[in-house]
């Protein structure tokens, strides 16, 4: 159960700069030509006045676009192998919506499944987040209809909902405790606001638990087809998704060195699951399109539990060709088998 | 935008084609491309200044291809590139209807011949704004443009949603995506994103329709569209060709004249 209190404006100010002495940075959504983009500040001035979201989503915080892993020096004879270390630094992720929030616990399903990842460990041990609650949706959003919600505290140590005058705070973890006492007197005691008023309405657009039901039935439906057949098999959707987790091993050598890079790749991309052979298992766009939606909506509930979309809305916002994931949700989710 | 519809209907409905492919509306205030394959389909399209989009880009793709011959309402840039990948022989000559749209008027084009000669009374002008930038960009001194462009690439993040909403980019195992050998890191850092874009400049120097989608399509707002766009007038300037005018290929890049005026071609 969290603690709720009140943080004052002045007070964030104060929080940031006990945030900055205990020796962490601080992400923010900050306005940056006119595209939000996370950012490093020092003060709430610097953050966005008035943002939706960011473009891109959070992950690149605990999961770099290229990490390396390991490199090696190649001599006659040997071979020197070092492993990289990750540079984890004390990182304070604050103004993110509670979806991206969220989010972090579908990549760390997977970054902790089989293996546990020393990358993704390193900077999530490192990080917290603090949240905030959303007072307005477009229509890309769909939180409601994912579990979700516009004032849902899932994966934020502290998150805040706008009053008058401040925030609502409410002290989620661990984490958000040991943020509360760095500057305890900051956080006044609460006055029970009711979050859900103030909260954006986020309508629930489709029945996600009978479209995971349903999805295994409808996999040679030709609904998959239909929708992706606008779709031009880019990597914006996936790279801009804070839950999208699929990568590429790269290696960069020569004669004498060599790096192992882990790099975003996308389920979209036609070469995603070419063979060696030739043979590609998802050869047209509607396969590696249904593949998306499968993997989100039906494959993450099998096995982890959970779902792989927080349905922030960012792939739709991001494509180029205007592939709206709620639209084609609400539609596969009405197709009768 | 009734008469499409209406000349859409008929060519559907008569069985002249399979499928109409235009506009509709999107999330927002956003439009987006539209395939109808049903008369029931059609009264989606809608024809207004938000439609921008290149469709020449899905007419090379083998989804589309399957779906037997398609009409295209085509604005003056997706004319540009039907002719452009006619005359690459990536499209044969009369398999699509052009429905071309421009300045409210509807006219069937359907031949190279009569989209060259359709297109031979526009003149094509570049936007105000893409002039101006472009014109900045010329400007700068070397080192400028040079830390310009390292700042703007350093977003990039290899999505390739510029390579894929261009309707020139049509190769089916692109330069990016070879391994053996490897001619470009796959990684999207530095040298990987800069090379990246050297090349995607190159391969379109010549023959970019100039529509501006690679730079609209790109997530971060890279105006990656001025390093293609940019490119194509350094062509036309030097050789007075402009891709997307003429049936026959007429490509500066790996054109060899004996009377070239440079000596060392010769």
């Amino acid at each position: 159960m969290a603690n709720t209190y009140n943080l004052s404006h002045e007070s964030l100010k104060g929080l940031f700069g006990s945030l900055r002495r205990d020796g962490r940075r601080i992400l923010a959504p900050v306005d940056a030509a006119g595209r939000v983009e996370l950012g490093e500040v020092e003060a709430p001035s610097q953050v966005a006045a008035d943002y939706l979201q960011t473009i891109l989503s959070a992950k690149e915080v605990a999961f770099p676009k290229v990490e390396r892993l390991l490199s090696y020096t190649i001599a006659p004879g040997r071979v020197d192998l070092k492993d990289a270390e990750p540079r984890a630094l004390p990182t304070v992720l604050f103004g993110v919506r509670p979806c991206e929030a969220k989010a972090f616990g579908a990549l760390d399903a997977v970054f902790n499944w089989d293996y546990r990842d020393k990358f993704f460990n390193a900077r999530m041990e490192q990080l917290a987040v603090i949240g905030l609650s959303c007072t307005k949706a477009d229509e890309a959003c769909f939180c409601t209809s994912v579990g979700g919600g516009p004032a849902d505290a899932t994966g934020s140590d502290i998150l805040l909902t706008p009053i008058e005058g401040g925030y609502l705070a409410e002290v989620c973890t661990e984490k958000g405790a040991a943020i509360r006492a760095l500057a305890p007197d900051l956080f006044r005691p609460g006055n029970g606001v009711d979050k859900a008023a103030i909260a954006a309405k986020v309508q629930q657009a489709f029945d996600q638990p009978a479209l995971t039901s349903q999805l295994p039935g409808m996999f040679e439906n030709e609904v998959w087809a239909d929708q992706a057949l606008r779709c031009i098999g880019c990597g914006a959707c996936a790279f801009v998704c804070p839950t999208c987790v699929c990568f590429d091993i790269q290696e960069e050598a020569d004669p004498k060195k060599g790096e192992r890079l882990r790099c975003w790749d996308s389920c979209g991309f036609h070469q995603f699951t070419l063979h060696a052979s030739g043979h590609n298992p998802r050869e047209v766009q509607g396969a590696r399109w249904r593949q998306r939606v499968y993997h989100k909506f039906s494959y993450y509930p099998e096995r982890y539990d959970m779902l792989g979309c927080v349905g922030c809305g960012k792939c739709t916002r991001a494509c180029p060709v205007d592939m709206n994931l709620k639209e084609h949700l609400i539609e596969a989710a009405g197709v009768k088998a | 935008m009734e008469a499409v519809i209406q000349r859409a209907k008929e060519l559907l409905e008569q069985g002249e084609v399979k499928a109409v492919l235009g506009y509709a509306k999107g999330t927002g205030s956003a439009r987006r491309p539209h395939f109808a394959r049903q008369a029931g389909q059609l009264d989606k399209l809608v024809m207004d200044e938000a439609c921008v989009q290149n469709l020449a880009v899905y007419v090379t793709k083998h989804e589309v291809k399957k779906l037997g011959k398609v009409a295209v309402v085509a604005l003056p840039v997706t004319q540009r590139a039907i002719l452009q990948l006619m005359a690459e022989r990536q499209l044969r000559d009369g398999s699509l209807a052009i429905l071309a749209v421009d300045d409210g008027a509807v006219k069937e084009l359907d031949s190279a011949s009569a989209l060259e000669e359709h297109l031979a009374l526009k003149a094509q002008v570049l936007n105000a704004k893409d002039k101006a930038s472009l014109a900045d960009l010329e400007a700068m001194d070397q080192g400028q443009r040079w830390a310009y462009w390292q700042k703007e690439l350093s977003r990039c993040m290899k999505c390739y949603a510029c390579r894929n909403t261009c309707p020139m980019c049509y190769c089916d195992h692109c330069t990016m995506d070879c391994n053996r050998p490897q001619w470009v890191p796959v990684a999207s850092h530095g040298i990987g994103n800069l090379e990246y874009h050297m090349v995607r400049t190159m391969h379109l120097a010549g023959r970019c329709v100039e529509c501006g989608d690679c730079g609209r399509a790109c997530p971060v707002g890279i105006p990656v569209h001025l390093l293609t766009i940019g490119a194509e007038e350094t062509v036309h300037e030097l050789f007075g060709q402009r891709a997307g005018h003429k049936a026959k290929l007429d490509y500066a890049l790996s054109t060899f004249k004996t009377d070239d005026k440079e000596s060392f071609i010769r």
